[in-house]
């Protein structure tokens, strides 16, 4: 299996969903939006769900498809679960960044 | 060679989309942006016959979790423009660069070193390709991973339960209730919720 054959291989999935990943990384850690943290989030559970379809196919079995599913489930789970507390800081402290989930303590 | 195409667009958008979303100072923007990816990344599940979860993608992410987005975006007024070149923390921008060149070398360095996707084929779960991949996902759901799949149906209620319980307006907030019975009834399903 040559890395840079005529047709495409799973490991062009695998490099893609790396390249990714590691921007969804590294927007979590550099934006300070909170709104955009989990759009960040929502990135990488997307680079790794194509890793698990890559495979899926690369190995001919439908578990990873099923394995994206559920991924695909919480990911919504998550997101309102973390919208809803985004909406009750900020509703208290508009313009809050992440800095300010701080003031949250104590 | 159209999969070769298919790969080169659909990942051109992804990761147009993807840097669009890390960098593009409005919200808005951010949201329409993930939008894009989320396209990209269905078209590229649709070239490896994952049907289904193609469809799932556009429906459940660009069509519920970024409308979420919007809607909360709208509805608190957040869309002002960040200020990308505030940086309060000292060298985090540096930091989080190569925390992201780390990332990318481990797991590209892991792929070269393992040779690409190893392991054994499936025996058990091998997809027909005779059979619609709904049909064949849809069974497997409902057998192999059914206890999982009851299992999310209770996560999604906890998350449902939890999001009205966090987004409810608090009661000192509210200021007196013009009307009795609401807010009893508020009283109840609260206690109802904590007990």
């Amino acid at each position: 299996m040559s890395f840079l054959g005529s047709i495409v291989t799973p490991n062009w999935y695998l490099v893609l969903a790396a390249v990714l990943f590691t921007i969804g990384a590294v927007g979590l850690l550099v934006r300070r939006n909170p709104l955009v943290m989990f759009m960040c989030v929502e990135l990488m559970l997307n680079a790794v769900n194509l890793t698990f379809v890559a495979f899926s196919r690369a190995l001919n079995d439908l578990g990873g498809q099923a394995v994206v599913f559920f991924v695909m489930v919480v990911a919504a789970a998550e997101v309102v679960v973390g919208l809803a507390i985004v909406v009750a800081v900020l509703r208290r402290r508009p313009l809050a960044t992440a800095d300010d989930v701080a003031t949250l303590k104590g | 060679m159209p999969e070769l195409i298919t790969f080169i667009l659909a990942g051109a958008i992804v990761l147009v989309g993807a840097v669009g979303v890390v960098l593009l100072r409005h919200p808005v923007h951010a949201a329409l942006s993930l939008v894009a990816t989320l396209f990209g990344v269905a078209v590229l599940f649709v070239a490896q016959d994952a049907q289904l979860l193609a469809a799932v993608q556009v429906i459940v992410y660009a069509g519920a979790i970024v409308v979420l987005f919007l809607f909360v975006i709208m509805l608190l007024g957040v869309d002002e423009a960040d200020d990308l070149r505030v940086e309060p923390l000292v060298a985090q921008r540096p930091l989080a660069v190569a925390a992201g060149v780390g990332i990318l070398g481990l797991s590209l360095v892991s792929l070269f070193v393992a040779g690409g996707a190893t392991g054994a084929s499936s025996t058990l779960l091998a997809p027909d390709p005779a059979e619609a991949n709904i049909a064949q996902l849809g069974r497997l759901l409902f057998t192999e991973y059914a206890f999982a799949f009851e299992a999310t149906a209770i996560l999604l209620t906890i998350a449902v339960v939890g999001a009205v319980m966090l987004a409810r307006r608090p009661p000192a907030d509210a200021g007196p209730e013009p009307l009795a019975p609401t807010s009893d009834a508020e009283v109840t399903d609260e206690s109802e919720v904590l007990s």
